[in-house]
């Protein structure tokens, strides 16, 4: 996709194909000969398995259309058909609502990697932009998912989230109404909610074919975050990163099993058995663990208006970050206290998630009532995702620019290649079999 | 090394972070936490005790189903693999199992009349659902003093707490404690969620538990096991538990099987392609 | 940037001294790789068989009493329609007769009917020509007769003009009693 091909048709067929479509010297140009930083270490290996689990959950989520029935009668039976009379529906069931769980876990390790290595730093600005896409997208097609087995938590978890566009001025009842295709979540809502939601995987899959092009003209970043200087600094993808992607992919399936087959239900709530009733609303509404951290942000604001547009702020933030981070080092190895505030940042978002499976008045520590501030108990959990939502929005508007400008970091590596070569251990390994020192 | 220690342990973190907000969000909640039951299906080996789930369909035809539906369940599926009347010889087809047509010939269904459109009654096949003891949601409703009696079919995963939360709500009915108004038609129990503190005289300890609509279901001695198991009500409560749990999950001991491959693969797997890995960068300073 | 990676690093085992040469693991991990695909490829496709409540549905009871001499009752079986017949002495002997006609799929009239139940005739009722479903009293033959594309079944049920290639097929079915059969 960029620079020059390496490309050579090794027959009469693949010169005739190539002078009418390059398909094959596409292919060898952005999955064979691309050279790859020879740095990049396990936490990079999140891409691939990103891909392996969209091209999952298309799959099994196309299989299921199949038996999957969208009207308020029966769509909670028909899930309930998959998973007892259809030839092994239960596993393809399990494979398709455990793989959003463990698609969500990829993604937010790939972008908390991003973070750390600074990858959303020019000259890859789109190709963050782009994940950021895919990202909405993705919580688009949970949210719409969710609701297709008509349980009690998708349907009243439906009702709330539509229910959230009612905060917009003016317009916002019409919109509910026009979205909803009634006064209600109802049968119109679940048949529109499953075409979109058959819809976005494909719109991800082709935002996604723009990120891998993004990806592919600047080349991968790396854990130095400095600039590929030579061919010394770099291997070509395949074999070294088909079988290392391979490898890491091997090893998150065997965690994925472990929930597909011993506890398929464990990221589930227990109300989503009960079929979904429009007159009883379940004690908790809670949704899936992977939006809680947004669900808390919501939470904080006492107003409904506020609380729509800090949650979604919280996500457009991530789109201007490239801007907002004034530093000149992109990895945080080099960044000494920028380190920590990015550690705390990781935490504050697992309290986040936590503030959002807690009802707001629920005490952090429990027993302890004492913490009052005016009419304010501190020791509850909305004052917890205050905190917490606070720190979320300083990181980006406040830290990030700051400890740009202010923190003075570490020495950077030459190249990619200094650190290791001059490493005593690597520099004898490197000189006894290093191929590329020879030639 | 401590970085590489660091990360994965920020990995760990971030993956019990998932099963432990799915605990903590019920934490709220005012019920008792279940009864701490064994259960033979436990375990990623466990398997269900046939003759337990046996016993347990008996509880809930003689008992339950006067009462509550299970709208899911099939007599067949008494019949399939890893049901509790599975026959190898009837694999290929669990309509044909003698014991479950028997079973399900015991029962009368309702129907229409193919010639003359007359409802009538007719003896159940095992291609049958389970008797639905009402023929609609008011009935059911007007014959149990306004309450609905949930249908049965995922009861053992609609609640937390699963089989052990049915044990504990059939064996937990106590006599409600000083100062507590118990509205007419209901019991307390307190396994059942809810909220006593309206119900409680003024400075009252609020107990935990809630109000259930179902009078005491089971007593020492209501059904007689046929393999001499002694019918006391723990016993009966947990055969039902066991039976219920069945019916949430009847594809359980088939998934468990099947994972046990799966893993044992996917592991062979990942130690293939780790030595392959190794292998292909062994040159490559790194 | 990217012009100046482009070359990247030989290696060894792709292009280096033994090109043909491929390490044992990497074809075990490549075997065990295609295995996987293979192994989870299965249910996918399996999923689109007949699931356990259609399979269930498949053989149904029947009771004969029902079906009055001369007439015939459709019943949906696998959802075909089902021809159960009983047939008046006069069909049976014209069926008998045509045992040694020119048939076109040749079959005697005993070997459609249970031993001792000739007047019980059980037929799936849809054309083996294309699938629709001939009505019956229609043809020269006595029998059945397709409106589609003009194929005549006899009494029967062997087709005896038009496209139709084969007999109308009878289905596996056996007596539960006198008058009770299961199909299926």
């Amino acid at each position: 996709m960029s620079g020059h091909s390496t490309y050579e048709p090794k027959n009469g067929f693949e010169r005739w194909l190539d002078t009418r479509l390059p398909l094959l010297r596409f292919a060898n140009d952005t999955i064979i000969t691309f050279p790859t930083p020879k740095n990049l270490n396990y936490w990079y290996t999140f891409g691939g398995i990103l891909s392996l689990m969209l091209g999952m959950q298309i799959v099994t989520g196309i299989i299921l259309a199949m038996h999957y029935v969208p009207h308020v009668d029966m769509a909670f039976n028909s899930v309930q058909r998959i998973k007892r009379d259809v030839n092994f529906g239960w596993l393809i069931q399990g494979l398709h609502a455990n793989g959003a769980s463990m698609f969500f876990l990829a993604v937010y390790i790939h972008m908390f990697r991003n973070l750390y290595y600074g990858s959303y730093k020019a000259p890859r600005e789109v190709l963050w932009i782009l994940g950021c896409v895919i990202y909405l997208l993705m919580i688009g097609t949970a949210f719409f998912g969710y609701v297709l087995p008509w349980g009690q938590m998708s349907f009243h978890g439906a009702v709330v989230i539509t229910n959230l566009i009612g905060a917009i001025p003016i317009v916002g009842h019409a919109i509910t109404t026009w979205l909803w295709g009634g006064f209600a979540v109802d049968d119109a809502t679940l048949n529109r909610f499953f075409s979109l939601h058959y819809l976005l995987p494909f719109m991800i899959a082709g935002v996604v074919g723009l990120h891998i092009w993004a990806l592919h003209v600047p080349g991968n970043n790396n854990p130095t975050g400095v600039n590929v200087t030579s061919t010394q600094d770099t291997v070509p993808f395949h074999p070294y990163y088909t079988v290392k992607d391979g490898f890491a992919i091997s090893v998150f399936l065997i965690l994925y099993a472990v929930f597909v087959f011993y506890l398929p239900d464990a990221l589930g709530d227990a109300a989503n058995y009960i079929q979904a009733n429009p007159l009883v609303t379940p004690q908790h509404i809670v949704p899936e663990w992977y939006l809680l951290p947004f669900y808390a942000i919501l939470r904080a604001v006492p107003n409904k208006l506020a609380g729509v547009i800090l949650m979604f702020g919280a996500i457009a933030t991530l789109f201007v970050l490239p801007w907002l981070d004034t530093s000149k080092v992109r990895s945080l190895r080099y960044r000494p206290t920028m380190r920590w505030y990015y550690f705390i940042f990781f935490l504050n978002c697992i309290v986040l998630g936590f503030c959002g499976a807690h009802a707001p008045d629920d005490l952090v520590i429990p027993g302890v009532s004492g913490l009052q501030l005016g009419d304010a108990n501190i020791n509850s959990f909305v004052w917890l995702s205050r905190i917490a939502a606070a720190y979320y929005f300083a990181y980006f508007w406040v830290i990030t620019p700051l400890m740009g400008l202010t923190e003075t970091p570490l020495a950077e590596p030459e190249s990619i290649s200094t650190p290791v070569l001059s490493h005593p251990a690597a520099m004898l390994a490197g000189a006894a079999a290093s191929p590329e020192k020879r030639g | 090394m401590l970085r590489k220690g660091f990360a994965l342990a920020a990995l760990g973190l971030a993956l019990l972070a998932g099963p432990l907000f799915a605990g903590q969000a019920l934490a709220a909640t005012t019920e008792a936490e279940p009864k701490d039951v064994h259960w033979s299906f436990e375990g990623p080996l466990g398997k269900f005790d046939k003759a337990q789930v046996q016993r347990g369909y008996k509880v809930y035809r003689e008992v339950c189903s006067s009462c509550h539906s299970m709208n899911l369940m099939y007599y067949r599926n008494l019949a399939q693999k890893g049901g509790p009347f599975f026959d190898p010889k009837y694999a290929e087809n669990p309509n044909d199992s003698p014991v479950v047509k028997s079973l399900a010939h015991d029962i009368q269904i309702k129907d229409i009349d193919s010639d003359t459109g007359d409802a009538i009654s007719r003896p159940g096949m095992p291609s049958d659902r389970f008797a639905n003891p009402f023929p609609n949601e008011p009935a059911a409703r007007a014959s149990n003093g306004g309450a609905l009696p949930p249908d049965l079919s995922v009861m053992a995963k609609a609640r937390e707490g699963g089989p052990a939360y049915v044990y504990s709500i059939l064996t937990g009915y106590t006599a409600p404690p000083k100062g507590m108004t118990v509205p007419a038609g209901k019991y307390y129990n307190p396994y059942m969620p809810g909220d006593m503190s309206s119900f409680m005289a003024k400075g009252m300890k609020v107990p935990e538990g809630g109000f259930i609509s179902m009078p005491p279901p089971l007593v020492d001695g209501k059904v007689t096991f046929d393999d001499g198991t002694k019918s006391t009500l723990q016993n009966q409560a947990r055969d039902v538990a066991a039976f219920l749990a069945w019916a949430a999950d009847p594809k359980a001991e088939e998934r468990k099987t099947f994972g046990f491959g799966a893993m044992i693969y996917l592991l062979i797997f990942s130690v293939l392609l780790y030595f392959s890995y190794k292998r292909i960068w062994k040159n490559v300073a790194h | 940037m990217a012009d100046t990676v482009v070359g990247a690093n030989p290696d060894p085992h792709v292009s280096g001294e033994n090109p043909d040469r491929r390490d044992f693991i990497h074809i075990a991990a490549g075997v065990a790789a295609v295995g996987l695909v293979g192994g989870l490829a299965w249910p996918f496709i399996d999923q689109m068989n007949p699931a356990g409540d259609t399979l269930a549905l498949a053989s149904i009871e029947f009771d004969l009493s029902k079906v009055v001499e001369g007439q015939q009752v459709v019943v949906k079986w696998r959802g075909k329609p089902l021809f159960v017949r009983h047939r008046t002495p006069k069909e049976i002997a014209e069926a008998i007769q045509a045992d040694h006609a020119d048939l076109r799929d040749p079959a005697t009239d005993e070997s459609r009917h249970k031993p001792g139940k000739a007047q019980y005739l059980v037929l799936i009722g849809t054309c083996t020509h294309l699938g629709c479903v001939p009505t019956f009293g229609g043809g020269d033959y006595g029998g059945w007769f397709c409106p589609c594309h003009g194929s005549v079944y006899d009494t029967s049920g062997r087709i005896r003009k038009g496209p139709a290639p084969l007999n109308l097929a009878v289905p596996e079915y056996s007596f539960l009693s006198d008058t009770k059969v299961k199909v299926g």
